[in-house]
């Protein structure tokens, strides 16, 4: 992945640089063509299997994984020069990394269940000590013939801008058989990542179901190492996958999100590539597809950063109009005294009053009261404000919510007198009707308009 | 075969520079593996290249401490960018180390295709140093002449190591129970991004002079290796730290030994600690004390000879109790007064033994005679009767037998019928403190639910 640009052609003017885009858009290039369309299908199966990777909290086993391919390489190569054979030869080569692939997913799943290390854990020791022993590998290799081993640690660092005609076909082929291996076992796959327990219980092997599981990631991460490198397999079994996340909660959706979104950044990144000079087109791949992932991470329907601040500042606006309210219905009650003050709502505050009530600044007070006045609740008359109808009805709820509160947490939770007010404010704006009925029983044993407060003064704070 | 090649003033410093490194790492790694982020080493390990293209950029040399300083800022914001899109966006640990670590390295594999056109781009020449490198780049101190590496791999481990001490209650709080740590008062958050840092330090030190593979491998094998032999967080330290230093010694040995096996040359000495340190773990899989595989057949195996023996003893104690019963009734209806001297021995075969127990014949014997040897049982007879060791033991044995019966009955509510099963199997893992709550749990009669006789405890000074 290293290697040059994708096919870049030199181009002076705009016009000519018009023309190769639109070349590369019809891939009309052969060079384009096949890595673009190569990669993409990568993405694309490297994002279905990712998918249940990740949910099966296994995301960074195509790291470890593909890591573990190092010594099967190095032991293949040695065997076949040794033996006579021609020891770059690609079969063997693939025979020997797709056997010590399988044996580090063999490792994962064993140091797993038999000395209850955790996933990570066992990710980091296959990795490592797989690894370690390829590098040893290599080592032995390039003492022993120099020149011969050179290309073989290339192997693992990919050719992306060099895809050949065979290694497409290679791709093509794997990625059709992850997808329908994936589509076949759709369901059973789902139930291994969401109900491990569950899915056994329905009398499917955990073992068989992991082993299959593991198995599309070694092939993937054979396919797509030799063919775009390591890192950018990594990243494409992952990044997709966590992007969809963000998208949707269905398994279904995601998949195929994480799929579109591999398939597109590969297709973005390797027309970036050719296009602009001097980038190397794995890199670029992955860097398209982390800008994906950030795009998802901000704006994704289901999860996405931007509308859950929307969603959260909404909260806040709501919390706080209920703090006024509640304050100018408390101010009131202050003003009348006893059983008179039902109805009463007219009864106007000075908004300086409210001002000493919480600890609200003098502008975010004003503004509260134009918004509230603006939803009809309250209404404002020079330096005075008075709820409305629907207002009053509103305060007296949340008032009586507080307290209600309050008192719970005086009576059965032991909370000091001092700290209620504060812990109750936090709690009165989610109170279900049948929690409140809940603790009017509880409290009072009966059901009153508005509680008294439990603090003899009526509350300065 | 042979050290053929060794020489003190390079194996001893590499050595040195190896062991150094280790343990530093694993110090560290304990707390890692037992966080669930051990990938961690790996992902700062290709994260780092954009502040090595950085530096390279501005001081245009491949070495030098702009480099360092670079890396470590590097690694730093991978930590944190991690930790961020962990908290903030819910993303999976795994996942969120995996986009930010390639990610990066996407970026510093661009940056320095950008700054320099034709710098040796593979990763292990740009940000990998090599071990067997370290003792030619030397820094005079005090007169002596120090490898480089030794001396920052040295300051790292007194680093990691004053942290540990230091802070050493607050990670093993933080790291066990986050929650707690926060109720008390200090931040688990400041711990957490504290060791992080500390992490990304000491890793890129560590790459720097010794290479990546071994920094991976070390944070990792080790600590998951001591996790076979202890479950102490003092005692994993300690077992991480030593079998951290013989992988790196036994890796240095076996790149030079091993080839020469095979009739080749030296290997790479980090790939062959990685691969030793991977040995050990497995050893330590094998017979380690706490959970090694062979250790936990024999303690299987052991337990399983304490029933055994426990059965027996049991057995042979039920059938004095009705013969004492019947002398007992007999001396009554005569009118004797001497019960208290009223040995009651009944011995009994080994076949008796063996069809009642469930037990093979020749299993039976084996079992009794361990016990024979043991002084618990003697032979009498035909047959085989409880010493008075084996009877204080066999007594308390029925004793914790029947309590948890009664308790069953009293306290938890089973049927009658379905008490002795769970008290036979009870009964072996019961010690005196325990059968004390049951007696205290239970109504304090003196018959259990099957109307027999509850023993007493064995008097201490009896034994």
């Amino acid at each position: 992945m290293i290697g040059p640009s994708v096919a870049w052609v030199a181009t002076e003017t705009s016009e000519e640089w018009l023309v190769a885009l639109w070349r590369l858009l019809t891939l009309a290039d052969y060079n384009s063509r096949v890595v673009i369309l190569g990669t993409a299908l990568l993405g694309c199966a490297a994002g279905v299997v990712g998918s249940f990777t990740l949910l099966r909290k296994r995301a960074l086993v195509g790291d470890a994984i593909s890591h573990a391919m190092l010594p099967g390489l190095g032991i293949a190569f040695l065997a076949a020069t040794l033996s006579g054979g021609d020891g770059r030869s690609l079969p063997i080569l693939l025979t020997g990394a797709t056997i010590s692939g399988l044996i580090g997913a063999a490792a994962i799943l064993g140091l797993r269940s038999t000395w209850r290390l955790s996933e990570d854990a066992a990710f980091g020791i296959v990795l490592s000590v797989f690894f370690g022993a390829g590098v040893a590998l290599l080592g032995v290799i390039q003492s022993l013939e120099a020149g011969h081993a050179a290309g073989l640690e290339g192997f693992i660092y990919g050719k992306t801008a060099s895809l050949s005609w065979t290694d497409l076909m290679a791709i093509i082929s794997a990625a059709a058989v992850a997808l329908l291996l994936c589509a076949m076992y759709f369901k059973e796959l789902a139930l291994l990542c969401f109900d491990q327990a569950y899915a056994e219980s329905q009398g499917y092997s955990k073992w068989w179901l992991d082993g299959l599981l593991m198995s599309l990631v070694v092939g993937i991460a054979i396919t797509g190492m030799q063919a775009v490198g390591l890192i950018l397999v990594i990243a494409l079994l992952i990044i997709p996958a966590a992007a969809a996340r963000f998208w949707t909660h269905r398994l279904s959706r995601q998949v195929l999100i994480s799929a579109g979104i591999g398939m597109a950044g590969c297709f973005g990144g390797g027309m970036a590539s050719a296009l602009l000079p001097n980038l190397p087109a794995g890199a670029v791949i992955i860097l398209a597809c982390a800008i994906l992932f950030l795009f998802s991470l901000m704006f994704g329907s289901a999860q996405g950063m931007v509308w859950r601040a929307i969603r959260r500042w909404q909260w806040q606006q709501i919390m706080l109009r209920q703090h006024l309210l509640r304050a100018v219905y408390e101010q009131a009650e202050t003003k009348t005294s006893g059983p008179e003050i039902a109805g009463d709502f007219e009864v106007r505050i000075d908004v300086a009053d409210l001002m000493i009530s919480r600890s609200w600044s003098k502008p975010l007070l004003e503004r509260l009261v134009d918004d509230a006045q603006r939803e009809g609740l309250v209404t404002r008359i020079g330096s005075q404000v008075a709820l409305s109808r629907s207002g009053w009805v509103q305060a007296k709820r949340l008032t009586h919510q507080h307290r209600l509160w309050e008192m719970y947490l005086i009576t059965h939770a032991d909370v000091a007198l001092q700290q209620v007010d504060r812990l109750a404010d936090d709690i009165e704006h989610v109170l279900e009707p049948s929690i409140i009925h809940e603790l009017e029983q509880l409290v009072q044993g009966r059901t009153v308009e508005v509680a008294k407060s439990p603090h003899q003064l009526p509350e300065p704070s | 075969m042979g050290l053929d090649g060794w020489i003190w003033a390079l194996d001893g410093w590499i050595l040195v520079a190896a062991v150094l490194c280790a343990v530093s790492c694993s110090l560290l790694g304990n707390f890692l593996v037992l966080r669930g982020t051990s990938m961690l080493g790996d992902a700062i390990s290709h994260a780092v290249l954009p502040g090595l293209a950085v530096a390279f950029w501005i001081s245009g040399s491949r070495s030098g401490t702009g480099m360092f300083v670079a890396a470590a800022a590097a690694a730093v914001v991978t930590v944190f960018l991690i930790e961020t899109l962990r908290r903030s966006a819910g993303v999976d640990r795994g996942a969120s180390m995996g986009v930010v670590f390639t990610a990066m390295f996407a970026l510093g594999m661009i940056m320095i295709v950008q700054v320099a056109d034709h710098v040796d781009l593979d990763p292990n020449c740009v940000l990998y140093g090599s071990i067997e490198l370290t003792p030619l780049d030397q820094w005079e101190i005090a007169g002596w002449l120090i490898p480089k590496a030794v001396v920052t791999l040295g300051v790292t481990l007194l680093l990691n190591g004053l942290f540990v001490a230091l802070f050493y209650k607050e990670l093993l709080l933080t790291t066990f129970d986050s929650d707690l740590a926060d109720s008390m008062g200090f931040s688990s958050q400041v711990i957490h991004y504290g060791l992080m840092t500390l992490v990304a330090i000491t890793a890129v030190a560590s790459f720097e002079s010794v290479g990546s593979v071994l920094v991976v491998a070390m944070m990792v094998v080790p600590p998951a290796s001591a996790l076979m032999m202890t479950d102490r967080l003092s005692g994993m330290l300690a077992w991480s730290a030593g079998l951290a230093a013989l992988a790196a010694i036994m890796g240095h040995g076996s790149a030079i030994v091993v080839p020469s096996w095979f009739g080749m040359g030296s290997t790479l000495t980090s790939g062959m600690m990685a691969v030793s340190a991977g040995g050990i773990l497995i050893v330590c899989g094998l017979v380690g004390s706490r959970r090694g595989l062979i250790t936990r057949w024999v303690r299987q195996r052991a337990f399983a000879a304490q029933v055994a023996a426990d059965d027996v003893l049991g057995f042979l104690f039920r059938l004095e109790e009705r013969a004492k019963s019947t002398v007992l009734t007999t001396a009554a209806t005569t009118g004797q007064e001497k019960s208290e001297s009223i040995t009651a021995q009944n011995p009994a075969t080994a076949a008796q033994l063996s069809t009642n127990l469930g037990q093979s014949l020749p299993q039976c014997l084996r079992v009794l005679s361990g016990l024979v040897r043991r002084g618990e049982v003697e032979p009498s007879g035909a047959g085989y009767c409880l010493t008075s060791a084996g009877r204080r033991r066999a007594q308390l044995l029925v004793r914790s037998h029947r309590l948890w019966e009664l308790y069953l009955v009293e306290q938890a509510q089973y049927e009658i019928d379905r008490i002795h099963e769970k008290a036979e199997a009870w009964e072996h893992v019961t010690d005196e403190s325990m059968r004390e709550s049951l007696d205290r749990a239970t109504s304090q009669t003196a018959l259990d639910p099957h109307g027999s006789q509850i023993p007493p405890e064995v008097e201490r000074h009896n034994q």
